[in-house]
């Protein structure tokens, strides 16, 4: 602690402009017909992915189980559209922890938005007018295994191991021992984080799209070979500022998906969460047919005033909370 | 000695990688949205002071190096090694020429030295940031300028070969900056 920790880490002005980007980008939903939906921070469920690492919390008045402050308002919000909400966003604030650095904090806030009827593609339109809308260019798109074959030499479906990690070497990248066996998977994250990314939204935002199936998260997946998950993520000055799917509707292969999330927490020795049993019967209900997509607000605002840090953009930092 | 994971890798922190003790330059947290988190770190090997990249998966440990700075004076050389005492203890230590490297240009003898000691051993010496030292050899000065344009060599009574300005004499003691090895002025006698 140093004697000026109480001020904010960010100058009035710039938190005068965030404002002035958050009554905007509620102008904008209110135009279209979309809903503000305020869902619980803390709920007895939790993302499985086990690259996402949840707040977990007791309660007094519920002993015997533990919360979670919620990584992104996903599961609840999915609960309103099954329950026939029409078009809903969401404004707020979410938690994960072991993330912080210049481009994470482990509070922050996230914009996250529904469309029923939209697909992907639709949806990375709208993210574009959205982006415009607050002074940003036109947003541009490149396919997932075109940018990999551009920036990093490799394809990205189909090289082997051995052609990642030379990818990787030759972009001068020296991994740590415990890296030294890394999988694809790992191996595309690696690429993804340091060579692909760092490229992308030079010019504009850029969308990335047709994942890789193995990298679906809660996507659906298009028929076609190779096949691809219905996901984009946004870029924009090689950061990453919004992830997307054509949302997953079918009950049964979403709770696969949940499963072996959890199986690889167990192998990876993190603990397991419990499946969202009411996720599970929201989409048996019925879920429908939508598009989502998830946008990190203050990297937003960071970008759009120029700045370089997080903490430039937000109040108080984790550091000064 | 204790290892770090990488939530607390951080600038200064000093670690252990493929057996040579290095300190972190730079440290940032990378993370695709939803895959495998990292740390692309920048370390300065502190042998040979190398500075590289190495990338680690986030929640990686590193073994800590066991690197230490002591305040020692120097007392000589016997041409092969470097002989340091610890003004508190009287604990002598000698420093070979790799730790020595370009610090032994600038030392006559009692300078407070930084000594970086790895496991006990001698592994960097840090002169003094100022050192005086006499001039043995240069060009006749030239009185009256002061300009110190252009400037010619001079050597120092340890060897070592500066820069000067012109109306810098023989016999004249200099104050030098060991970080820039550059002249700074003459010193008050």
């Amino acid at each position: 602690m140093t004697i000026d920790d109480w001020r904010p880490g960010a100058t009035l002005q710039r938190l005068r402009q965030r404002a002035e980007i958050l009554e905007k980008i509620r102008a904008f939903f209110k135009q279209r017909g979309v809903m503000e939906v305020d869902t619980p921070a803390l709920a007895s469920a939790t993302t499985a992915d086990p690259a996402i690492a949840s707040v977990a919390v007791r309660l007094h008045c519920r002993p015997g189980s533990l919360f979670y402050l919620q990584t992104s308002p996903e599961f609840a919000m999915k609960r309103l559209l099954a329950a026939g909400s029409g078009p809903i966003y969401q404004l707020g604030k979410v938690f994960r922890d072991d993330e912080i650095g210049r481009l994470h904090q482990v509070e922050f806030t996230l914009l996250e938005w529904y469309q029923p009827g939209y697909d992907d593609v639709r949806l990375v339109d709208e993210l574009g007018e959205l982006l415009t809308y607050l002074g940003a260019p036109p947003i541009s798109r490149i396919a997932y295994r075109d940018a990999f074959e551009r920036f990093a030499r490799v394809d990205p479906f189909n090289a082997d191991e051995r052609s990642l990690h030379a990818a990787l070497r030759s972009q001068g990248i020296e991994l740590a021992p415990s890296l030294a066996a890394a999988g694809r998977d790992v191996l595309l994250d690696l690429l993804m984080s340091h060579v692909v990314g760092p490229r992308l939204g030079r010019a504009g935002p850029q969308a990335l799209v047709d994942y890789p199936a193995a990298q679906a998260a809660y996507a659906r997946i298009k028929a076609g070979t190779p096949s691809v998950a219905a996901r984009f993520e946004v870029f924009v000055d090689g950061i990453e500022l919004a992830n997307g799917y054509h949302e997953l509707t079918d009950a049964a292969e979403q709770r696969r998906r949940l499963e072996a999330q959890n199986a690889a927490r167990r192998s990876a020795g993190q603990p397991e969460v419990p499946v969202d049993e009411r996720l599970l019967a929201a989409l048996e209900n019925g879920l429908p047919d939508c598009a989502g997509v998830a946008l990190g607000f203050d990297r937003l605002v960071m970008w759009l005033l120029g700045e370089g840090f997080l903490s430039a953009v937000i109040p108080f930092d984790l550091d000064r909370a | 000695m204790a290892s770090y994971s990488t939530n607390e890798f951080k600038s200064g922190l000093k670690i252990m990688l493929d057996g040579d003790p290095y300190v972190i330059v730079e440290n940032e947290f990378v993370k695709p949205g939803k895959g495998q988190a990292f740390n692309r770190v920048k370390v300065r090997n502190l042998k040979t002071g190398r500075v590289i990249e190495r990338t680690f998966k986030s929640g990686d440990k590193a073994d800590g190096a066991d690197v230490v700075d002591v305040e020692m004076q120097y007392l000589y050389t016997d041409g092969e090694s470097w002989h340091f005492m610890n003004p508190e203890s009287f604990e002598q230590l000698t420093a070979n020429a790799s730790a020595m490297t370009d610090a032994s240009q600038w030392l006559k003898g009692q300078e407070t030295c930084i000594v970086t000691l790895w496991n006990g051993e001698p592994l960097a010496v840090t002169p003094p940031n100022f050192v005086t030292l006499e001039v043995t050899e240069t060009d006749p000065g030239l009185r009256g300028d002061t300009s110190g344009g252009g400037g010619k060599p001079a050597t120092l009574e340890t060897g070592a070969v500066v820069r000067v300005p012109l109306f810098i004499n023989i016999g004249d003691v200099l104050k030098i900056d060991t970080r820039s090895g550059e002249y700074v002025s003459r010193a008050k006698e």
